[in-house]
This record gives structure tokens, C-alpha cells and sequence, in this order.
């Protein structure tokens, strides 16, 4: 067997290649609910119904999808370089830890003045701590997927502390949580009677941003040339060193926006289960998109459909609703192989 | 101070330690052995995962304890097969093949085991694996007890120590295993099938990262929990770094952070509570970064480690 690289890839192609994949995830899929006894076309049907059936479906769908195109963008700047960030979640955190520690009645400004402040010390706080691992690979050749992967951890405890000790809300009947953000550090509803808010548009204004930073900066430039060939990028007379920091602020600093998206459009208050893992599923949403920031919105809408879609599923069937979690695995899997069989054709003599 | 020397010397304290080195040395050398072959398996985490699954699902279904784990090998193997497949034959992403497959195996992992136990609010128990005491040495003042009385799987990944470094440093297989680590086109030109070796590097070390994670559920608890794992396949990546990708130095590491992990709970256990448990739970953590830290400056990498060998490429 062998791989050819093929001459010309069509648009058509690069856009064919995730649907097929995921399609081909999902019919694989479709294997553990015939296990479960349940009907495939039934599952799925209630899956796509329970994400996109109803108005109210939709928003919470769409309320997903804006977190997930936060975590995602910042996987998918940073794989760009081959910054392995693997630390989305840890980032997540710490961004609403800052929203918290200044939205919460330390800086009472109005929302105008508020709002942007506490994004800007999100998307601070998730980049600082990106760029201690960073720093460890650039100066000290440090590997950074372990460093960032363990971090995730470390700060998890560190928020576990914070919402059982020093920030643990008196007003909050005993339960682990922080001080609720001010009123005026809310992001406003964005429809009525459901949970969507205005991190929506901010989300989508930060996808299409960052498309343009890499697509006709000069910085965009630096990073995919890094990315692709860093003793090139060198020799070319790219700051290499200084690309990698840049990458790693603007990575961890959209982590951390999506914390404070989440902190500040949804829950209101900072909890240990503001993240059931949007800093892992990322990573899925980055490699569906091709790394592509447009493609990020696209492929996070259809991650928040299958998480969506499967919790309602599962209180339908006996599927559990892990099996979103599996979806999604298989198809960042299968969205490999079709990235390959989209550059390569395969020759068997 | 005194107390706590005296703590260091009781034999509760080494047995603990041992026991919660097992899992540790085999992920760091089910990892090593992917490694040495050329291939990142950053599939550990969820590999264990799966692992600790297969052998509890195995013995809670009435299987007996070493079908478990001869069954947690197994299932290990298949996601190093696909691991393979994909990294070595197919020359995909080693980053992002082995995050999918820690993706997958823990929700598969985690799936089966809801659908299987559909009702249980607390988790099922089994009966783990007795300690196994060594006739006569385990009758030893202090050194005995913590030494010679322990689960056989503890004493197996000890054997395992000495069997993979034999093997890698004083075998033709072993050889050929770092030779395409090192240099995969002198190893085809020495008529080695890399593609052949390289994956069957990466299914052993896979079934060993699976052998530990059932540790876990068939030694040293006797339930499995969503969660268990807790970042311990990531912890031994960090140490085949420590110990520079031998077996005895992967060993070494592997106690020495057993020996920090027991203190933290000693001492957690002893102190006031002036520092909060969270940052006692960080030590492991924390000590993986600085060991990475401390090591990666001079740190071998294997050559070809996260290079994709195509025939006939450059």
C-alpha cells in the first residue's frame, strides 16, 4: 500500500471530507444503539429532534455551540503552530476565575465598561497560563502536551479550593459555588424565555476575527508558517520563538473567553461543573473544521447537536448519554482519515 | 520530626508506596515500549481507562480475576491495533490519534458500563485480588512486610521491569524495536519490516498501560468509577521522560513518585489543616511538571519518535 499525494484538492472535497467523516462516525455509531436494542433510525431521529426540534431546542443547541467555538478557535490557532495546547480546560477555568474575581463586586462599572473588561481579563488569564508551558518548550524544550494536559488538573483543584473556601458564596445555601456576577457584568438574553445570550455574536465576531488574523496578517502568516516548517519559518527570518508566545496568548486567551462566556451568559456564578470538558471537545471541533476558524462555527454547531441531541435522546431510550461523548471520538478519528484520503490517494500494488 | 522518621521506617508506608507505584510502571512501560518503537501513545489515559473497565466488567460477570486481566490486556491491544493503524500504517497525527483514542476508549469505556449496569446509584463491588505473601520473606522484620506481601500484579509489573529491559537491550527484538525508534530507513535496509514492528511495539504497550489501569479496579480498589483514571496515563508519559526511556530508571521514577504521593497523604492526613487538601491532591501533578522540567534540557527523545515512516519516502 501506498499514499500519493494528489495534485489538486477542490473546495467541494475539503468541505465533503468532515460531513463524510462524520456521517461515517455516526453510522459506526449506529452499532452501539442496535447493542442497546434500541432502533437506530428511531435514535437518531429523536437525537436530531431533541437538538433541532423546537425553539426552544434550537437555543439551547445554539448556547453550546457558543462555548464550544471559543474552545475550539483557541485549538484550532494553536494546532495551526503545532502548539499542542491540550489545556483548554484548565485556560476555561482560569478565565472565569478572573471574570469572578473582578465581576463580582470589585469593579462596579456599567455594562458597556463591565462586559468587555471581564473578557479582557478571561482571555489574560487563560493566555498567562498557557504561556508558562510555552515558555518551558520555547527556553527549556519542555513537551508541551503533558505540561498543558496536567495543568488542567492543577487548576481544577485550585477552583475546587476557590468554591470551598475563600469564594465560597455565604448566600449560597451550602453549595459549593462562588459570589454571582453583578447585573451589570451580564451579557444580555439574546431571545426570550430561553437561556441563549449576546456570547453568541460575541463568539462569532471572535470566529471571523480570527480567520482574518490568519488568513491576511502578517502574524497569521508567522504562525502557519511555523506551523508548517518552523526551520523554514527560521530561515525565512520569522521570529519563531515569539510566533510560539503569540500563538499561546491568543490560544489560551480565547480558552479563557470561553469560561467567561459561559460564566457571564449562562451559569452567573463560578461552579466546579462549569465545564463538563468544552476545553477537550475543542480539540474534536478544531480537527472537524480543518483548523479553519470559519469552519469552527460549523463544526461546533454540530458537536452541540450530538451532546444536545443525546441528552434528550438518552431520557427517550435506554442509550446513555455517553454515547455523545463516543460520536464525537469516532469522528474526530474518522475526520482524520478523511483529511488523508482528501490529500492522498491510496495505491495498492 | 521524629515521628515522622518513624513513619518513613513502618512498613505500612513502603507497602503503600509499592502499591501505588503498580499501575505507574505499567503505563510508563507500556509507554516506553511505544516510544522506543518511534510512536507517542497519547492514548494511555483512556487505554487505562478501558482497561479498568474490561477486567472489573470480566470478574464482575463472573470471570476470575486473572481472565480480567488477561481480558483488560486484550481490549488494551485493540485500541493499540487501531492506534496503530492509524499512526504507523496510515502516518497520521500521533497527537491527535492518540487523543482520539483516549476520546474514545474512555467514553466507550464509560458508556458500557452504563448500559450494562443501567441502575446502580452506587458502584457494584467485586473481590479484588489477596496479598500474596512470600513464603519466608515475608516473615522479615519490617522489609517483609512491605516488600513480600503484596498483590501478585504488583509482582508482576516488577518481573516486567527486568523482562522489557532484557528484552530491549539484549535481544535482536529489542534491537529492532529501537532501531526503527532511531532510524526506520537503516532498519528497512537491514530488512526490517518497520511498519510490522512499530505496531506490534504499540499493541504490547498498550495492553500493559490496559493491565495497569485494571489494577486499579481488581487490586487496588474493587469498584470502578467514571473518573478513575485521573490524569495517571498522563502522569506516566511525563516519567518515561524522567527516566530517559529505560525500563529500570521508568521503575525508579515510578517509586519515587509513589514515595511523594504517599508522604503527601501522610502528611495531609497528620498536619493541621492550615493548607487546604486541594494543594495535597496537586503534588502529583505538580511533581510530573518538575520532573519533566528538570529532565527535558537533556532529555534523548528517540530520533524518529512522532515520524511516520512511508516506504520510499524521504
Amino acid at each position: 500500500m501506498r499514499l500519493e499525494p494528489r495534485e489538486h484538492v477542490s473546495l467541494l472535497t475539503l468541505v465533503a471530507g468532515p460531513v463524510l467523516a462524520v456521517v461515517a462516525a455516526m453510522a459506526i455509531c449506529s452499532l452501539l444503539i442496535v447493542w442497546s436494542g434500541s432502533s437506530v433510525l428511531e435514535a437518531y431521529a429523536l437525537l436530531f429532534k431533541g437538538a433541532l426540534g423546537s425553539r426552544f431546542a434550537i437555543s439551547e443547541t445554539l448556547t453550546r455551540t457558543t462555548v464550544l467555538i471559543f474552545t475550539g478557535l483557541a485549538a484550532a490557532v494553536a494546532f495551526r503552530a503545532k502548539l499542542w495546547n491540550i489545556g483548554g480546560e484548565g485556560q476555561l477555568y482560569m478565565g472565569a476565575c478572573a471574570a469572578t474575581m473582578l465581576g463580582t463586586g470589585l469593579l462596579e462599572w456599567s455594562a458597556y465598561l463591565l462586559i468587555p473588561t471581564l473578557f479582557l481579563a478571561g482571555a489574560l488569564a487563560g493566555g498567562l497560563l498557557l504561556i508558562v508551558p510555552t515558555l518551558l518548550k520555547t527556553h527549556l524544550k519542555v513537551d508541551e502536551v503533558v505540561t498543558t494536559l496536567l495543568l488542567n488538573f492543577i487548576i481544577l483543584l485550585v477552583v475546587n479550593y476557590l468554591v470551598f473556601g475563600p469564594w465560597k458564596d455565604p448566600m449560597a445555601m451550602g453549595w459549593p459555588q462562588a459570589a454571582p456576577i453583578i447585573d451589570q457584568g451580564l451579557l444580555p438574553p439574546l431571545l426570550a424565555k430561553t437561556r441563549l445570550h449576546a456570547g453568541l455574536l460575541v463568539a462569532l465576531a471572535f470566529a471571523i476575527g480570527t480567520w482574518v488574523l490568519m488568513r491576511f496578517t502578517v502574524w497569521g502568516y508567522e504562525i502557519r508558517a511555523v506551523g508548517a516548517n518552523p526551520k523554514a519559518a527560521g530561515f525565512a527570518g520569522v521570529p519563531v520563538n515569539r510566533t510560539i508566545i503569540r500563538t499561546a496568548l491568543i490560544s489560551g486567551g480565547l480558552a479563557g473567553m470561553a469560561g467567561v462566556c459561559e460564566l457571564i451568559g449562562l451559569k452567573g456564578y463560578l461552579t466546579l461543573d462549569l465545564s463538563p470538558g468544552f476545553g477537550y471537545t475543542g480539540i474534536v471541533v478544531a480537527m472537524l473544521a480543518g483548523l479553519n476558524p470559519l469552519g469552527v462555527i460549523f463544526s461546533s454547531f454540530f458537536v452541540a447537536v450530538v451532546f444536545n441531541g443525546a441528552d434528550s435522546m438518552s431520557r427517550a431510550l435506554s442509550v446513555s448519554n455517553y454515547i455523545a461523548e463516543v460520536i464525537t471520538a469516532v469522528s474526530l478519528l474518522a475526520v482524520l482519515v478523511s483529511m488523508l484520503l482528501t490529500r492522498y490517494r491510496i495505491k495498492w500494488k | 520530626m521524629g515521628d515522622f522518621l518513624d513513619f518513613i521506617l513502618t512498613a505500612g508506608f513502603w507497602a503503600a508506596t509499592l502499591r501505588m507505584a503498580t499501575p505507574l510502571i505499567f503505563g510508563t512501560i507500556g509507554e516506553l515500549v511505544c516510544e522506543r518503537s518511534g510512536v507517542l501513545n497519547l492514548g494511555i489515559e483512556g487505554i487505562m481507562t478501558a482497561g479498568s473497565m474490561a477486567g472489573w466488567m470480566w470478574v464482575y460477570q463472573g470471570g476470575d480475576l486473572w481472565g480480567g486481566v488477561l481480558f483488560a490486556a486484550f481490549v488494551g491491544a485493540l485500541f493499540g491495533l487501531l492506534h496503530s493503524l492509524f499512526t504507523v500504517y496510515l502516518g497520521l497525527s500521533q497527537h491527535v490519534t492518540g487523543l482520539g483514542i483516549t476520546m474514545l476508549a474512555s467514553s466507550l469505556s464509560y458508556f458500557v458500563f452504563r448500559m450494562m449496569l443501567p441502575n446502580v446509584t452506587t458502584p457494584p463491588k467485586i473481590v479484588p485480588f489477596e496479598s500474596y505473601a512470600v513464603p519466608v520473606l515475608s516473615e522479615l522484620p519490617v522489609v517483609g512486610e512491605a516488600l513480600f506481601v503484596q498483590s501478585p500484579l504488583t509482582w508482576l509489573a516488577l518481573v516486567l521491569v527486568f523482562v522489557v529491559g532484557y528484552v530491549l537491550f539484549r535481544t535482536p527484538l529489542g534491537l529492532a524495536i529501537r532501531m526503527v525508534g532511531e532510524n526506520p530507513m537503516a532498519a528497512e535496509a537491514q530488512g526490517l519490516n518497520v511498519h510490522l514492528v512499530r505496531s506490534g511495539a504499540v499493541i504490547f504497550g498498550s495492553a500493559l498501560m490496559a493491565v495497569g489501569g485494571t489494577f486499579l479496579t481488581l487490586s487496588a480498589f474493587d469498584a470502578f468509577y467514571i473518573g478513575m483514571t485521573n490524569g495517571r496515563g498522563w502522569i506516566c508519559i511525563a516519567l518515561v521522560v524522567f527516566a530517559s526511556w529505560r525500563p529500570g530508571k521508568a521503575l525508579f521514577g515510578a517509586l519515587l513518585f509513589a514515595v511523594f504521593d504517599a508522604l503527601q497523604m501522610r502528611v495531609q492526613q497528620q498536619a493541621s489543616s492550615a493548607i487546604p487538601y486541594q494543594f495535597y491532591l496537586m503534588a502529583p501533578y505538580v511533581l510530573s511538571i518538575v520532573a519533566l522540567i528538570i529532565m527535558s534540557r537533556r532529555a534523548a527523545y528517540p530520533k524518529a519518535l512522532l515520524v511516520p515512516f512511508r516506504r520510499g519516502e524521504r
